[in-house]
């Protein structure tokens, strides 16, 4: 579709279709031209600046050099030897603050090379072509591993692991497998199934297996694990949605952001996902960002995104916001929620909200005493998620989450972990990616292996 | 016609000083700009397009005997670079297929409608006396400007012993240059060389024993343009096989240069008028040739590429250039880099030049260093700088002034080759005291 969305055109709703196109592709793909314009231009760096940046330091200059010559198999495969959701990635991550901001054309010609969408043009060729899976596994090692969650960290870790021969059993809690690629990026950057499509691809090369409602600290337990299986790796993400802790929170048409964009995400007819005609986001992330645009892009009136500081503050991109303004979401600084109103008597359904005017005083976030009531008829919040407590008491924290040594290792002995749930970079798909590679290639060790 | 022009740009157009016109063999033409004898001259309708677009001449596709060849379809392959540039055609096509008649007849019409513009005729006969001049005759009696024989083609008509057949031989080429100008009158003859051969200098000299004018070179280089994996046959593929063909364009520039140099600085053939083809794609393509010697300028790919407007900026860029520079007409700076083209023994041994990175436009992205590193000599470093990028530093001990560097760097400017001032005389490798030819002697 693009980043400008269909807006209606008789100021009536919008149509079904004019949804559909909403949720369509953010950034369609490249055509055969544009690709191969664009490869040419990428300079083949030395050491690149680019590779450092990304997380999981794919072989920038190699893959683009490789889609320049027409080797688009060969290219997938540079990509995904260092990245298994090479697909995802490609479309979900922030470019412009990873590898592209990197980039040495920004300054050589003030346009980076477009990396990712080159890098989703070769995954797309690989996976497109229904191959056998680019890689072969080793012999099987006899050693089998259990890990907990099938979002990016764990089915990262499973793949990574299935090669050096080993048997990977995933618990995943929910029915899908995925995690936040399949709950949680937004629908339209990850249009037409590719979530589902991507586990299946790395399912593709054997030796895992999934097994559904199953979640740690109900139906299995840390310590069965650890007796049964060789080693242990947890990429359970941050499962506890933040609270603001004020007045009205439990009002109906009040929710989390995540739980919305979920919604959206498994929705079977986009019509039938609510939104309002006052839709206020609180938050500054990049899920209230994409809360807000997809509340924009379903027809919601008025979408409004508060953020209690600045800018500078705000978790999300310079082109994160740019995309919410072109959207048609406005955004309001320095200023906190303080109460949410209902029709009723702190009862049912949600009328407006009210927030206190905020400002910086000596490096604290103070507010002023002065009150905007604002009218809405649907809360998003988005104020952040934190690590589900309860199971894992018997590991070390490092900040909120969980620490790892430099090897993936919690302070468990074989018991590892990565993604979202322990304190490495940002919380972001490559991350948690880069994060299970790196906890496999811990496992590999751990149970006797060598890496390289 | 300038139709108009904001006022503060008319004194810029007034300044518009150098003359375009040039003259080869005594033909004068308003620009040296004339397009090659192929597809672009083909007949009447393409030959007075190009005139009306701005064209000062044109060399007619060449002319053979009835009953005319035949084609094949495909005709042409490409060499292109990653972005979809074309360096280079390769073709394989042959001369005009069209009865002789409807040619001279074409030929005699656009002389009446653009009587201000140049028409060679160009022929090719097999190597027979009598084939030559009663071809020549008939082509002369159309009204052309002067006759041009092409000695060059490399591929299909060479192998019914014309074209590259005739040009490879020395003895040929003198033939039919002599035979041509014993019935054309005072009618300027060009002869056109081929390429393919290893000493461009012999068949210069022959053609110029044979009472040639001028000479035209390049024709095309003989090759194969590329191989079809697939159906594992040269490329352009018909119905399963390919053949070698003639390659033309950009690509071919640099061999062109060479050539038309050697014949403007050899002894024996430097009064010769050159017209010189290959590559000539831009107005400092142009200017290039002619400050090696050439008298005028024939194109045919970049026209076939880009269609014919693309006279207005090869006129126009010659011409501020020539502005630029002070030169008021194209023999103001014909040849002025001949006497700067020398051989390898004249260059001075003892220039000294070393490569100055400018760190400020620098954007580190290693190509220098790397390209010296794996294939050079080791000489410039990179280094981890306080700002969490890269410092490339040339170490001027170990940088011996090849000049990669520069040419990998994507940054204009970025690079400089700067000449160390060692105080020491201009020294020839025979001078040279390592030569050890020299300290024999
Ligand atoms: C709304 C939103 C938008 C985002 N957009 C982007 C984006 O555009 N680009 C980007 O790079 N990043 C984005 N992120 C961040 C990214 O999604 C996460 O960093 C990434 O998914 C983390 O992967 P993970 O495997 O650690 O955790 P998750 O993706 O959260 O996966 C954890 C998995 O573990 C399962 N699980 C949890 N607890 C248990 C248990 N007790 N037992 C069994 N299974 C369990 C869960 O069901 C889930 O399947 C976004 C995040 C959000 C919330
Ligand atoms: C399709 C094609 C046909 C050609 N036919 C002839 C020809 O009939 N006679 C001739 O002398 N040269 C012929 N040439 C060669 C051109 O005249 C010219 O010498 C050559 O292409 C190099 O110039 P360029 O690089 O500007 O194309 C032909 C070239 C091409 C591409
Ligand atoms: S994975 Fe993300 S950061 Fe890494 S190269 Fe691809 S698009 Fe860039
Ligand atoms: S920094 Fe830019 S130009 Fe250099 S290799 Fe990376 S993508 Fe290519
Ligand atoms: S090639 Fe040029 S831009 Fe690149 S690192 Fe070297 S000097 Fe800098």
């Amino acid at each position: 579709m693009g980043e400008h969305p269909v807006v209606s055109k008789t100021g009536g709703a919008l149509s079904a279709e004019d949804i559909a196109a909403n949720f369509d592709d953010l950034h369609p793909p490249l055509n055969a031209e544009q690709v191969s314009v664009e490869a040419s231009r990428c300079l083949f760096c030395h050491d690149a600046p680019c590779v450092t940046a990304c997380p999981t330091s794919i072989d920038i200059p190699k893959f683009i050099r490789q889609i320049a010559t027409g080797n688009l198999t060969g290219s997938a495969r540079t990509i995904l030897s260092a990245n298994i959701m090479g697909g995802t990635c490609a479309r979900a991550c922030p470019t412009e603050i990873l590898c592209e901001q990197k980039c040495v054309l920004n300054t050589g010609e003030d346009n980076p090379i477009e990396i990712g969408a080159l890098q989703r043009h070769a995954v797309d060729h690989l996976m497109a072509k229904n191959h056998l899976h680019p890689f072969a596994r080793a012999n099987k090692s006899g050693k089998t591993i259990a890990i907990i969650g099938a979002g990016p960290a764990g089915l990262a870790c499973a793949h990574a692991l299935a090669i050096k021969g080993h048997t990977v059993k995933i618990f995943e809690a929910r029915k899908k497998p995925g995690g936040l690629n399949e709950y949680g990026l937004a629908a339209y950057k990850m249009a037409n199934d590719f979530a589902a499509r991507e586990v299946e691809f790395i399912l593709g090369v054997g030796g895992i297996e999934i097994e559904y409602d199953q979640a740690l600290g109900h139906d299995i337990r840390l310590e069965d694990l650890r007796l049964d299986f060789d080693a242990v790796f947890l990429g359970i993400g941050l499962g506890q949605p933040r609270t603001l802790g004020i007045e009205g929170e439990n009002l109906d048409g009040v929710q989390d952001a995540l739980q919305f964009i979920e919604k959206i995400r498994q929705a079977d007819d986009l019509m039938q996902v609510e939104t309002g005609q006052n839709v206020v986001v609180i938050g500054g992330g990049n899920t209230a960002i994409d809360a807000a645009i997809q509340a924009k892009r379903l027809g919601a009136g008025h979408v409004s995104l508060v953020y209690r500081r600045g800018r500078a503050q705000m978790g999300a991109t310079q082109w994160e916001q740019d995309l919410a303004a072109i959207n048609g979401v406005s955004i309001h600084l320095w200023s906190k929620p303080i109460r949410i109103e209902g029709k009723g008597k702190g009862k049912g359904k949600v009328q407006s909200i009210t927030f206190e005017s905020t400002r910086l005083h000596a490096g604290k976030l103070v507010g002023t005493g002065q009150m905007h009531t604002a009218p809405a008829d649907c809360v998003l919040k988005a104020v952040g998620q934190n690590l589900v407590d309860d199971t894992l008491c018997a590991l070390k924290r490092d900040g909120g989450k969980l620490m790892v040594d430099e090897a993936g290792q919690t302070s468990l002995p074989g018991v590892f972990a990565g993604g979202d749930c322990i304190a490495s970079g940002e919380d972001l798909t490559v991350q948690a990616v880069e994060d299970g590679k790196v906890a496999a290639a811990g496992i590999h060790t751990y149970l006797g292996g060598q890496n390289g | 016609m300038v139709k108009w022009l904001p006022l503060a740009f008319t004194p810029i157009l007034g300044d518009k000083m150098a003359d375009l016109g040039c003259s080869i063999a005594g033909i004068e033409s308003i620009n040296p700009f004339w397009l090659a004898s192929a597809p672009p001259t083909d007949k009447q309708y393409n030959v007075e397009r190009a005139f009306a677009a701005g064209w000062g001449g044109v060399v007619w596709k060449t002319l053979g005997e009835d009953p005319p060849v035949v084609n094949v379809s495909s005709r042409y392959g490409v060499h292109k670079d990653t972005a979809r540039g074309i360096l280079g055609i390769n073709n394989i096509e042959l001369i005009s297929d069209r009865p002789l008649d409807l040619n001279l007849r074409e030929i005699e019409a656009v002389r009446k409608n653009y009587p201000d513009r140049i028409i060679i005729g160009s022929m090719m006969a097999p190597v027979e006396e009598e084939l030559w001049k009663s071809l020549a005759i008939k082509i002369a009696g159309s009204g052309v400007h002067g006759i041009e024989l092409n000695l060059g083609c490399p591929h299909g008509m060479c192998e019914r012993g014309m074209g590259s057949a005739i040009g490879q031989v020395p003895q040929m080429v003198e033939d039919t240059t002599r035979w041509v100008r014993e019935v054309v009158g005072d009618l300027p003859v060009f002869t056109k060389l081929t390429p393919n051969t290893t000493d461009i200098l012999l068949p210069a000299e022959a053609a110029l024993a044979g009472g040639a004018d001028a000479v035209a070179l390049i024709n095309t280089v003989n090759s194969i343009i590329g191989v079809d994996l697939d159906q594992m046959a040269p490329t352009p593929v018909l119905d399963g096989k390919g053949t070698h063909g003639g390659y033309c364009g950009s690509a071919v520039k640099p061999i062109a240069l060479h050539m038309v140099a050697e014949i403007a600085r050899n002894g024996v053939t430097k009064d010769l008028d050159i017209s010189a083809i290959g590559g000539i794609t831009t107005w400092r393509d142009a200017a290039e040739f002619i400050a090696l010697g050439a008298n005028a300028l024939q194109v045919c790919t970049a026209a076939m590429l880009y269609g014919f407007r693309i006279i207005e900026d090869l006129n126009d860029g010659l011409s501020d250039f020539m502005d630029a520079k002070g030169y008021k007409s194209i023999e103001d700076f014909r040849g002025r880099a001949i006497p700067n083209t020398v051989n390898w023994n004249d260059l001075n041994m003892n220039y000294d030049l070393k490569a100055k990175i400018d760190q400020d436009k620098c954007i580190e992205c290693g190509r220098c260093h790397i390209a010296c590193e794996d294939t050079s000599h080791q000489a410039i470093t990179m280094q981890a700088n306080e700002k969490g990028g890269r410092d490339f530093t040339v170490v001027d001990a170990e940088c011996v002034g090849c000049n990669l560097c520069q040419h990998v760097c994507p940054v204009p400017d970025c690079i400089t080759m700067m000449p160390q001032e060692n105080g020491l005389p201009y020294l020839t490798w025979p001078e040279h005291p390592k030569n050890v030819l020299k300290a024999v002697e």
